[in-house]
């Protein structure tokens, strides 16, 4: 399979690879939200850090990721989209924004639905760590 | 199509998919195309004796390369239509109960073997025979015991390949063979991988039915072989493709000559070739597997140490996904297990059925050698590689929490 121009670019010159520490340092800071999703066993794991603002705005993002060649171009581009943005903001991101952008065919799909869930993630474990109605809780709520 | 062939092409480290077609092999399969195009099945002019010479002369080649007699050599379009004849063929002759019934009879065979292997005997399966599909043990090896353990009364078939596509090990064919021979069982093994590479003698191995495959040699695509044994025990088949009775009835259709003659030399090649050929390659085949070791932790080479092709290597780079690997060394053709590669986004089912974990089976490739391969790629591959891995280590989520101390398979993973 050929792989587009941007998916080799993000390959070769992944932006934003990394992290905010160790497992342990991370959990314990209130102003980070950590995504890891996917399993080895499935090939892939995605993993996204975010620093986050009081005020909600997204400051840095890191990732990291276990996948094929179009899961790192998908962290990698999501890493890009959501800094600056609100945590509102970065939820409107939708993955077929993703799928667009780096041109991937049906077969990726899911490496760019993994990039999506992983912000989500992300962003749950910031709210959750910060006191925010997190979507699990609106989903609960919901439920009532 | 002509664009791409003049691209600089990537170095070729996928001959356990298809090797090149020797020059030497194409030298002699021309005239079969341009001036002797006969139809071997023609018997009253020229053009067909000159077809007939050829096709026996490879059929001398092809059971020389094998220690059999060239009358007990049927050719084929390739190792797959063979074993389905080899298997179908054999089960249907020897079945112990007509169509239609259950109970027809036991076929023993492995879980690793190729696609064209457990295909037919899934197929069987629906058709009344009971099949057992040995679990390979975790180095891959299919031995005699676990053969000896499963046969049955009603065993009419056992089908064990001689050595494995996707990691190179070697089954315990003779000894395997002579279990069935004691036990008038037909024996059949799948020997695509090791024909031509590895000395083949049918009498001394104990084999009652031989599939081999053109295109893995240094022979063209789209031919092979089936050695059918003619005495002790004389194998009989249900033939597959019915017509014109060509090959003695057992695979009719006109003969694909210039393949055929293509095929023939190149068995004579690999006859003379294989040994030399066989040693240079077993020093690369170490070299890749030490040296990537050295540069890389957590390596693991997937199959026997020992027993194993010295063509084919398959090895496990933790931590890092296959395909993204096989992006990483763009100028190496070659193969990984990962499920990212596969259309059916599942991993290996080789080395899976071996209990290489799952996490390890997204994360291997396979390097396989021809006669042409040099020091100088096996070299480049080992640096290509290292630094492939090493750049994706980098990116690595589960190679963190590996540094971390972090127990990766006791993570509570959010599977989908
Ligand atoms: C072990 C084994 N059996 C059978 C086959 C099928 O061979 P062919 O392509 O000649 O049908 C292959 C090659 O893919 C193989 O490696
Ligand atoms: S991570 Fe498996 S196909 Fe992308």
């Amino acid at each position: 399979m050929a792989y587009s121009d941007k998916v080799i670019e993000h390959y070769q010159n992944p932006h934003n690879v990394g992290s905010f520490g160790s497992s342990k340092e991370v959990q314990a800071r209130k102003d980070v939200g950590v995504g890891i999703v996917g399993a080895p066993e499935c090939g892939d794991v995605m993993q996204l850090h975010i620093q986050v603002s009081d005020a909600g705005v997204i400051q840095d993002a890191k990732f990291k990721c276990f996948g094929c060649g179009s899961a790192i171009a998908s962290s990698s581009l999501a890493t890009e989209w959501i800094k600056g943005k609100t945590v509102d903001q970065a939820l409107a991101i939708k993955n077929t924004e993703i799928v667009e952008e780096l041109s991937l065919p049906p077969v990726k799909i899911h490496c760019s639905v993994l990039a999506e869930d992983s912000i989500r993630a992300a962003i749950e474990d910031w709210k959750k760590k910060n006191g925010h109605a997190t979507a699990v809780d609106a989903h609960a709520a919901h439920a009532h | 199509m002509k664009n791409t062939m003049n691209k600089s092409r990537p170095l070729y480290l996928d001959n356990a998919a298809t090797t090149r077609c020797d020059p030497r092999v194409v030298e002699v399969m021309l005239p079969y195309l341009t001036e002797a195009y006969g139809n071997s099945g023609s018997r009253n002019h020229a053009f067909g004796w000159e077809a007939e010479e050829a096709v026996e002369k490879s059929r001398e080649q092809a059971a020389a390369l094998i220690g059999a007699n060239a009358k007990e050599i049927i050719f084929t379009s390739g190792a797959t239509e063979s074993n389905n004849l080899a298997i179908k063929g054999a089960a249907n002759m020897y079945a112990k109960k007509p169509e239609g019934q259950t109970g027809r009879g036991h076929i023993i065979t492995a879980l690793h073997e190729h696609k064209a292997v457990l295909d037919p005997c899934k197929r069987l399966q629906k058709e009344g025979f009971d099949v057992t599909f040995l679990q390979p043990p975790a180095d891959g090896v299919i031995t005699v015991d676990m053969v000896a353990k499963e046969i049955r009364p009603d065993t009419i078939l056992v089908s064990i390949m001689w050595a494995n596509n996707e990691i190179g090990t070697i089954n315990e064919i003779p000894a395997i063979g002579k279990l069935c021979h004691d036990k008038e069982i037909i024996f059949h093994t799948d020997g695509t991988q090791w024909v031509g590479k590895m000395p083949t003698d049918v009498e001394r191995d104990n084999i009652d039915l031989l599939s081999w495959s053109s295109h893995k040699i240094y022979g063209p695509k789209g031919v092979g072989a089936l050695y059918v044994r003619r005495r002790k025990p004389r194998v009989r088949l249900e033939a597959i493709v019915d017509g014109g009775g060509q090959e003695r009835g057992m695979r009719s259709g006109t003969l694909n000559i210039s393949g055929i003659a293509g095929f023939g030399k190149a068995c004579e090649l690999c006859q003379h070739e294989m040994q030399s050929e066989g040693e240079r390659l077993l020093k690369f085949r170490n070299r890749l597997e030490t040296e990537l070791a050295k540069a890389i932790e957590v390596t693991q080479v997937n199959g026997n140490a020992s027993k194993r092709l010295p063509n084919i290597t398959n090895i496990s780079f933790g931590f890092v996904e296959g395909e993204s690997l096989l992006m990483g060394i763009k100028d190496i053709a070659c193969s990984s297990g990962s499920a990212c590669t596969s259309a059916s986004l599942e991993p290996s089912y080789v080395l899976k059925s071996l209990g290489v974990g799952d996490e390890l089976a997204h994360s291997s490739l396979r390097l396989s050698m021809s006669r042409w391969t040099t020091d100088k790629e096996i070299d480049y591959t080992i640096a290509s590689i290292t630094k492939a891995v090493l750049h994706l280590r980098k990116m690595s989520p589960l190679y963190d929490l590996f540094k971390e101390g972090v127990d990766i398979s006791k993570i509570q993973w959010q599977t989908h």
